[in-house]
Parts: C-alpha cells; sequence; structure tokens
C-alpha cells in the first residue's frame, strides 16, 4: 500500500509518538477487505501551464472514510475535484492520467458528467446552502433529477434530513430562509443536500474549517454514520480529525517541480490511519503527523 | 512565537497610566470632524436640487391633479387646449402602454443578453464586444433613439405606440443589462458550484441558482430603466406623434403619452394648458415613484423569504 519508494531498513529511529491522541481508534474492523471505489493511475492536473499536482496513484475503498492530509497547497482540494469532476468548470484546468470509479472511466466520453456528479456528491469548505428556505434546499437535488409529487419529496427531505442529523432542530422551520441557521447547521444542510440525490460517494472538502468543535464533533459523528452506507472522502487540514474519523489517509505535499522549480502537490503515502500516524514509511509524512513541519 | 517585548519597552508601556485613553494626537479628531461636515454638506447639497424639482413640481400641479379626484386621471384631454381644467386620461394610458411595450421588448433581451454575458460568453471577443457596444449604447442621447426608430420604422410604418416603445427599448436594453450583468456577478460561486455538484446541467443551474439569486437586483435594476424611460419625450415626438386622444391600436397610428402632454401643454399660451402640464408632470413623477416603490417592495420581499 505504501507509495514511497524506501524499504523499511533505511528509517531513521522511530519517531516520538505523533501528538494524535484518537489514532487508535479508527482502523474499522474488516477495512481490508472493502472493495475499490476509485482508482487514480498517474493523475496529473494542470492549471494553464502550472502543473498543480503530480503523477497521483492510489486507491479508494468503498465505504470507507479516506482521508486527504497535507500542507496548504500540495494539491488535496485539486485531487479531490477530480473525482466528481468539479474540475470541468474551471476553464484553465486540464486533468491527465486516469480515474476510473468500479473501473469506468470518469473522464471517458460516454460518461455524463452530471451523472457523475449526481452519483459522486460534495460538501464543500464553507456552508454553502441555496437562498431559499430549509425544505427548497434539500428538494432542490431531487427535483432537478426528476422526482415529482409531493408526498414522495416530503419523505425525501425527512430522511435525508435525518440522515444528517439535522430533522429535531428543524422540522418545525422547513419553509424558513436556510440562511438565518447557524454555521454548524448550514454545513449538516448542505450535507442532507447532498445525501438527497441518494448518492453513492459524498467528498467533503474541509467541512469542518468553518465550524466551532461542538458542531465539528457532531460532523464527525455523521461521518461514522454516513460511511456504513457511503463512501466518503474527506479533505481535512485537522490532524486530529483524520485520526479520529478515517480508515485510511492519503498524506499529500508541495515539492519543487524537477522541471521548472514550481512547487507542485504530490502524494506521498498512502496507508491506514492508524499506519500514517503511529509509523509512516517516509520521512516527510513522518516530520508532518509528528507537527515539525507544515 | 508570541513576540515579547524587552523589559525596557514594558517599562515604557506601564508609563502611560492605564486609564488614559485620549487621543494621541488633536490632528486625527480635527482631520474626523472636517471629513464628517465635508460629506454631509455634500450630501445637503445634493439634496437641495431634488427637493426644489419635487416642490415646485408638488406646489403647482397637486391642485390641478387632485382638484375633484380622480377627474384629472379620467377625463379626457380637451381639444381646445385654452380651455382649463382635467385631465389627463388618455396620456396616462398612452404612457403605460408605450412604456408597458417597451420593458416587455427590452427586459426579456436584457436579461438573457446579461445571461449570456456573464454564463457562457464571458471573457470571449464577442462578448467583449457586446459589453463595451451596450456601455456605449448608455450613453447614446434619447432624441439620437428617437431619429433611429424614425429611420427605420416609423418613415415606413407611420406614428405607432408601437415606434415609441421601440425607441424606449433601445434606450433601456443597456441599462437592463448593464444592471442584470452586475447583479449575475454578485450570485457567489459557490453557490453554483453547489448546484453543479448535485447533478445539474449547466441551463439548469442558470435558471433555478444563477437567475433566482438575482431575480431581486434584476428587477429593480429593470424598474429604474421602467422609470426612466417612462419621462423620455424626445424619441416619443418622433415615433409616437402628437395626438391628444389614446389609441388602443399598438401598432397603428398615433398615441398620446405624459411627456409628450407636458412639453405642449407648458409650451401653450393658456394658463389652464400650462397648469395642465404641472399636473401631468406630478402624474409622472407619481408614476416613477410608484414603479420604484414597487421595486422596492419586490426586492424587499425576495430577499427575506423563500418559499416553501
Amino acid at each position: 500500500m505504501t507509495l514511497a519508494d524506501e524499504p523499511e531498513g533505511t528509517k531513521r529511529a522511530r519517531p516520538r509518538r505523533p501528538n494524535v491522541a484518537a489514532a487508535t481508534a479508527a482502523p474499522a474492523p474488516g477495512a481490508q477487505h472493502a472493495a475499490i471505489a476509485f482508482e487514480l493511475d498517474r493523475l496529473e492536473v494542470h492549471y494553464g501551464t502550472f502543473r498543480a499536482v503530480r503523477e497521483v496513484t492510489f486507491p479508494i475503498r468503498d465505504r470507507e472514510i479516506t482521508a486527504f492530509i497535507g500542507p496548504s497547497g500540495c494539491g488535496k482540494t485539486t485531487v479531490l475535484r477530480c473525482l466528481n469532476r468539479m474540475n470541468d468548470l474551471i476553464a484553465s484546468a486540464r486533468v491527465t492520467g486516469k480515474v476510473s470509479y468500479h473501473g469506468i472511466d470518469l473522464y471517458g466520453a460516454s460518461v455524463s458528467v452530471t451523472e457523475v456528479r449526481r452519483r459522486i456528491g460534495m460538501v464543500f469548505q464553507k456552508p454553502n446552502p441555496f437562498p431559499t428556505s430549509v425544505y427548497d434546499n434539500v428538494a432542490y437535488g431531487p427535483r432537478i433529477n426528476g422526482v415529482r409529487g409531493r408526498a414522495k419529496l416530503d419523505a425525501l427531505v425527512e430522511s435525508s434530513l435525518r440522515s444528517a442529523a439535522l430533522w429535531d432542530e428543524v422540522k418545525d422551520r422547513l419553509s424558513q430562509s436556510a440562511l438565518g441557521m447557524s454555521g454548524g447547521q448550514q454545513q449538516r444542510l448542505c450535507i442532507a443536500r447532498a445525501l438527497a440525490v441518494e448518492p453513492e460517494v459524498v467528498l467533503m472538502d474541509e467541512p469542518c474549517s468553518s465550524l466551532d468543535p461542538i458542531a465539528t464533533d457532531r460532523i464527525e459523528e455523521l461521518m461514522r454514520q454516513l460511511k456504513r452506507t457511503y463512501t466518503i472522502v474527506i479533505v481535512t487540514h485537522n490532524m486530529q480529525q483524520a485520526a479520529r474519523v478515517s480508515d485510511r489517509t492519503a498524506f499529500f505535499t508541495a515539492e519543487a517541480d524537477p522541471g521548472n522549480g514550481n512547487r507542485t502537490g504530490l502524494l506521498v503515502e498512502f496507508d491506514t490511519t492508524a499506519k500514517i500516524f503511529e509509523s509512516p514509511t517516509d520521512e516527510r509524512t513522518e516530520n508532518y503527523v509528528s507537527g515539525r513541519f507544515g | 512565537m508570541i513576540p515579547v517585548d524587552s523589559p525596557a519597552q514594558q517599562a515604557e508601556q506601564r508609563a502611560t497610566p492605564l486609564d488614559d485613553f485620549r487621543p494621541r494626537s488633536r490632528a486625527r479628531a480635527a482631520k474626523n470632524a472636517l471629513a464628517t461636515a465635508t460629506f454631509a454638506a455634500t450630501v445637503v447639497v445634493l439634496a437641495v436640487p431634488l427637493a426644489l424639482v419635487l416642490w415646485s413640481v408638488v406646489e403647482r400641479g397637486a391642485h390641478v391633479a387632485l382638484e375633484r379626484f380622480p377627474a384629472f386621471f379620467t377625463h379626457e384631454i380637451p381639444i381646445v387646449s385654452r380651455r382649463s381644467g382635467p385631465g389627463m386620461g388618455p396620456a396616462i394610458l398612452g404612457t403605460l402602454l408605450v412604456t408597458g411595450g417597451a420593458t416587455l421588448i427590452s427586459v426579456p433581451l436584457g436579461i438573457l443578453g446579461a445571461v449570456y454575458l456573464n454564463e457562457y460568453g464571458s471573457a470571449s471577443r464577442f462578448a467583449r464586444l457586446v459589453r463595451f457596444m451596450a456601455m456605449v449604447m448608455t450613453g447614446v442621447p434619447s432624441i439620437v433613439m428617437g431619429l433611429f426608430v424614425y429611420m427605420v420604422w416609423t418613415i415606413r410604418f407611420g406614428f405607432s405606440a408601437f415606434g415609441g416603445a421601440l425607441a424606449l427599448a433601445c434606450l433601456m436594453l443597456p441599462v437592463v443589462i448593464g444592471s442584470t450583468e452586475q447583479m449575475l456577478k454578485l450570485v457567489p460561486e459557490t453557490l453554483r458550484e453547489a448546484a453543479y455538484a448535485l447533478g445539474a446541467t449547466k441551463s439548469r443551474v442558470v435558471v433555478s441558482v444563477v437567475l433566482r439569486a438575482a431575480l431581486p437586483g434584476t428587477v429593480s435594476g429593470s424598474l429604474l430603466a421602467v422609470a426612466r424611460a417612462a419621462g423620455e419625450t424626445a424619441p416619443l415626438l418622433f415615433a409616437v406623434g402628437a395626438s391628444s386622444s389614446y389609441n388602443s391600436d399598438f401598432l397603428q397610428g398615433a398615441n398620446t403619452a405624459l411627456p409628450m402632454q407636458i412639453f405642449g401643454n407648458a409650451t401653450s399660451v393658456f394658463v389652464g394648458a400650462q397648469d395642465r402640464a404641472w399636473g401631468a408632470a406630478l402624474t409622472l413623477v407619481l408614476l416613477a415613484f410608484l414603479v420604484t416603490l414597487a421595486a422596492r417592495l419586490f426586492t424587499a420581499r425576495f430577499a427575506t423569504s423563500g418559499s416553501r
């Protein structure tokens, strides 16, 4: 699983234990046998002539939480946005290499980008509810995907809000504006909105970065519940969060491009979260998770 | 690392008593007072002409327009202009017809154009050209628009409310395009992304997210363009002709409108006609006020509530 070529023997003395209390809590039983959802093969993204990430190759497993960690500018978010082709929206972005989902090339000619995004949902860094009611926010996805009928929509809205642990707080104010809610509620609303289209994967781009610790805790609890049904990929700046919730962790960093000297993101190491945080193979990972870099 | 002051610096800081919050320089306070006074004076200077215009229109128009209410707003325009008395009914209808027609032509076109410019064309050469032309068009005098419509329409098909609507639409179009594009630009990219991430197509995103979020601003921008166009006189003189009775046929025959009645009556030598001009002026101001008020109410309603 480890991508760095460094043999075990070259490792320096065992580092001091990473300052991550919950690191041991993560590994999921049976995680080793999970099917592969995404396969990234030498994925590269350019913005214009600037190479943002280079040669990223690793698998993401079905019904697990995979965390992307690393310092700012290392391409975590860029890689995440390749998984449901959100990078297509950026005119200058060019994706090369291969991203396959259950064996299908997501960038293949016969693939509909809207269908990709319906099945692979996304929650963004800042809560971004539509400036409409709570109900209309959740019902938006189902409506544009052809769900008609009041009863059906009502049921879908309720079940999505329940899955996002928000139903009890908003059931009496479904017709009120979503913009009147707190930041944590808005983010859970965005999760509910993503779940309402019944996706298979939920991509989360630093979903807790604008939330307080209590709201963060609720979202993390939510992720643990959701992974029974969904594949979750989360980008986070918060190493403790990665250690607490994820089954596997991919560590990215930014280094000078051998070609032109620009800083380019690359994958350093990918392994189970326990391995990454307790006995990483690569020295750079070790420095990062122990807080000596980044 | 939190920077730590040297002991000397710390001692220096302690030298100032903690209960002393007087400003460190008097010049700051003086500058502040001067700037505040300048801004306040500017507001007053700006408000003076506005207030004077409103006052003279109300003072001279109110007794004409409100005498035996609502006679002035409903009665026919006297055929013999020497006679005093109401009313302006046909001119009000004519203004509504011409301005309404102009709105129906320019608002949909302008909104579609702005959607193209902001959502589809954006930085393309064609879009930049169109944006530039719209900007130039904003500065074209209304009489030039009237002449243009006179050349391409009125000479061939004669006077009509439609010709006037066409001229006003030409005036409104760049305003609608400009204000709508500004509103579309203000819609945060994160909202578009949210919709795309749910599997929405581009057209769906534009209609259900972008236009919806921009709706209040778009509507108030358009209504301000309407209010502005309702008072234009020159293009109507060219295209609508000078009748004193309302003609319900939009496409054929001369018509009337408030600005033209103001012009005609105010230049008359008879006091009765001059009074009617002031009444008509007040009516036009009231119409513009109503349209602006509607824009405000609409904006407030949509800005605060979502519909279930």
